[in-house]
């Protein structure tokens, strides 16, 4: 968190109204989400209970299991959630456009499925499910649907691209609301969907301070899940669920399972609803520009991904080996830092929180000189001077390279640095981004007077070298990892 | 918690202590490799409801201290022993939900736990609360041999953590090293305010009491309660709310305080406590007093740069 952060916080509470903290927002949102509000069986490593899915808020797919406690209803729950997802993912991969008109062109899906769940346990959900499904078997004793491993094969790979902080995959609500809103609860309280809703679209005539203690009841707003109310599952869930093992014929059982449908879609919808009003919600915001382009390297990803799902890829292994989690750690690390400077050049909000911490600062052109130029390697090359006034503090060293995120990540040199009676001057040498004529073409150059952002953030990706192949994975990684076929006891694995 | 997780645990623990721990007995063997021929299983179960915890305790050290003197080879299993340990001065009787075993000369606390072990990984937050809650059985067994004369090291600084495997109801064992936890927890005893003295900073009369009837019923008036309980300054932060059930409580008498925010923004804001005073420093409304100057400063640009960013997009 920064003191921005905090003070939109302070702000909140002061004015019992939220603060946004960016001015735009970072998320692609996709035209056809797909909300996931699932729900599990407490105390079990993911035994699912039941799940909302769907496409369409007025008419969510509702599948509720017919016995959470046993290994064959389970892999039937995940069969037919297979159904519900598996679907638009072909859908979106069928539909491809050409990335461009030459002879290297690749194709690219036109657009990516885009999942929705309530909040990082939903997340945590989908991971779990999927690492319980993907090392299953399709023949043989313990043959499951071949939809279901597709489908945890899919779950992990959407669970791990949720781990990507430019991630448009897998999204939690609250975390996506908490990117672009501050509401006056602390971030525990923000992990509740329902009380951060109640901060910013709270009930028909009703304050947010009612509106929040409303949420915080969980016999009027029950959690978001995967767990169930405890309350809940003492006065409702557990008698259903004796009545159900111990009902003896199938209408016996066929009316109790209807009674256990109708109260845990009861439970569910309220979620339900508050994930599409908190997509409802971000839509509106504007979307940053860099936006589009960050969701075409998404697409690009998925088609990819789907490409190797259709050639019969493999399920992704238990653990990942050295050489796969440097991979994942380099992508992870990279893909933060280009996510971090694409937001700080597209938003003045974000851009501030780096000139309070001194990675930027803002201030006026007071002189150029747009036609200097220096000796270069043969001949003599164009190199502005710029001279900026500014009232924010300089934590920056001569030499150092700084960006102008308005210029499309222009470099400058710091020349000089000097304090003055009323804040700094600090005189720039423009780099690049000026066309290659004698003089620099029109815009490239600040005018006078001109309000000016310069920012150590940059996004450009530093090229490392080339990874080692499997086989020369170095000792100190553990050597060549061994391959990682599914073995044949994972697919008997117990699920109970 | 929810009924149907403690079900379940019962039912975990149930199945690994089941046929005088046979199950478990497998788990030491041949996950931590301990070399286990045969071992004695020394119930210390309450024998009715009327079983006095004192005569339990009294029942538990003789088990234990027998163990520690006799030099047979055999291992000994002891099923929920009590335990004491001195905070403060004061000596806390705990039960803890545990088994020791003793193999040689060495004392293992075994800790039952219902969460899964996923592919050799589990939720660090729980397994650092079964650390913790590990650390203090482990104190409290050497406090005991201590107090007899005997060697406290006999008890060991590594535990036996027993977990749900993957998605099964199969129990696998894991060694938990909890030397950093023990050494956490001595610290604080030693730190620990003496009750005495926080209570000469309280009001003479002040009382929690509920006055129980006979029927156990609590008598005491509702509201006369509530400002016994506001007499004491709330020190909250957002994690109350998760660990303590009067967490709300001191939640809405926190209200206003920049403490509701959590640590992290108060923080951001430089110790203002008040909200409304971080805000009006911020906005400019009041003028920062000596000890202020500096985060008012940072709170007065961060407000300038909010502004003129959402003046700009507007």
């Amino acid at each position: 968190m920064s003191a921005l952060t905090s003070l939109a916080k302070a702000l909140a509470v002061y004015s019992m109204a939220p603060q946004r903290l960016t001015v735009f927002r970072h998320l692609y949102i996709s035209s056809t989400p797909i909300v996931i509000v699932p729900l599990t069986l407490a105390g079990e490593t993911n035994a699912p209970l039941a799940a909302m899915v769907g496409s369409d808020r007025a008419r969510p797919n509702l599948i509720v299991t017919r016995q959470p406690r046993e290994r064959a209803e389970r892999l039937n729950f995940a069969g037919r959630l297979a159904s519900e997802l598996l679907f638009p993912i072909e859908t979106a991969a069928q539909r491809t456009q050409a990335t461009s008109s030459g002879p290297n062109a690749r194709v690219r899906v036109v657009d990516a499925p885009q999942i929705w769940v309530p909040n990082p346990a939903g997340v945590e959900f989908v991971r779990t499910l999927g690492r319980m499904t993907r090392l299953r078997q399709t023949e043989g004793p313990w043959a499951v649907p071949k939809k279901v491993r597709e489908l945890g094969i899919w779950l992990t790979w959407f669970a791990e691209q949720a781990e990507f902080a430019d991630t448009g995959a897998l999204i939690a609500a609250t975390r996506a609301v908490a990117a672009v809103w501050a509401t006056g609860q602390s971030d525990l309280e923000d992990g509740n969907l329902a009380a951060q809703i109640a901060w910013l679209d709270p009930p028909e005539g009703m304050d947010v301070a009612s509106a929040v203690s409303r949420a915080e009841d969980p016999q009027l707003c029950p959690p978001a899940g995967p767990a169930t109310d405890p309350t809940f599952d003492r006065l409702f869930l557990e008698p259903a669920l004796r009545d159900l093992a111990t009902a003896r014929t199938p209408a016996a059982h066929r009316a109790v399972h209807q009674r256990l449908t109708a109260m845990l879609e009861e439970q569910m919808r309220p979620t339900w609803e508050l994930v599409w009003t908190a997509i409802g919600l971000l839509a509106d915001v504007p979307e940053a520009p860099r936006v589009p382009k960050r969701w075409e390297q998404q697409r690009d990803r998925f088609t990819s991904f789907h490409r190797y799902v259709a050639d019969g890829g493999r399920p992704q292994a238990k653990r990942d080996n050295a050489g796969r989690s440097a991979h994942r750690l380099a992508e992870l690390e990279q893909r933060k830092a280009a996510f971090e400077a694409q937001r700080a050049y597209d938003d003045p909000l974000v851009i501030a929180d780096h000139r309070l911490t001194g990675e930027a600062f803002s201030g006026q052109v007071v002189k150029v000189d747009a036609t200097r130029r220096v000796p270069g390697l043969r001949r003599s090359v164009l190199r502005p001077l710029v001279l900026v006034a500014t009232g924010d503090h300089i934590h920056f060293d001569v030499g150092q390279h700084v960006y102008d995120p308005a210029r499309n990540g222009q470099q400058a040199v710091i020349e000089s640095v000097a304090e003055t009676e009323d804040g700094w001057r600090v005189a720039l040498e423009l780099q690049n981004r000026m066309g290659s004529g004698q003089t620099a073409k029109p815009g490239s150059v600040p005018a006078l007077g001109e309000d000016v952002t310069y920012t150590s953030v940059t996004e450009t990706f530093v090229r490392r070298r080339p990874w080692p192949a499997r086989e020369e994975t170095p000792w100190t990684h553990g050597g060549p990892a061994p391959d990682s076929a599914p073995a044949v006891e994972d697919a008997a694995e117990d699920w109970s | 918690m929810s009924s149907i997780a403690i079900a379940r645990g019962r039912g975990f623990e149930a199945k690994v202590k089941a046929d005088g721990c046979a199950e478990l007995l497998r788990l030491l063997r041949e996950h931590i490799r301990l070399p286990v021929a045969e071992v004695h299983y020394h119930d210390l179960n309450p024998t009715d409801t009327d079983d006095r915890i004192t005569s339990r305790l009294r029942r538990s050290q003789r088990a234990l201290q027998a163990a520690v003197e006799s030099d047979e080879p055999t291992g000994t299993l002891f099923d929920h022993p009590i335990l004491q340990l001195t905070v403060n001065g004061v000596q806390v009787r705990i039960e803890p939900d545990l088994i020791a075993f003793k193999l040689g000369n060495q004392f293992f606390v075994v800790e039952i736990k219902s969460f899964a072990i996923l592919d050799g990984a589990a939720d660090s937050g729980k397994v650092a609360a079964a650390a913790q809650q590990s650390a203090v059985y482990v104190l409290a067994m050497r406090e005991m041999l201590q107090t007899a004369g005997l060697d406290p090291d006999m008890v060991s600084d590594h535990v036996v953590l027993v977990c749900p495997k993957d998605f099964s109801n199969q129990p696998v064992a894991e060694l938990l090293d909890v030397r950093k936890q023990l050494a956490t927890l001595k610290r604080q005893l030693n730190r620990m305010e003496s009750v005495e003295s926080i209570l000469r900073l309280l009001p003479p009369d002040l009382t929690f009491d509920l006055r129980l009837d006979d029927a156990g019923q609590p008598t005491r008036d509702p509201q006369e309660l509530a400002t016994a309980i506001f007499q004491v300054t709330a020190r909250y932060s957002p994690e109350c709310l998760g660990a303590c059930e009067l967490g709300g409580v001191c939640r809405s008498e926190a209200r206003g305080t920049v403490a509701v925010l959590g640590r992290v923004v108060r923080e951001d804001l430089g110790g203002v406590d008040s909200i409304k005073e971080a805000v009006e420093l911020a906005t400019g409304l009041r003028e920062p007093d000596a000890g202020q100057r500096q985060a008012a400063e940072l709170l007065r640009r961060a407000y300038d740069m909010r502004e003129a960013a959402l003046g700009a997009a507007r």
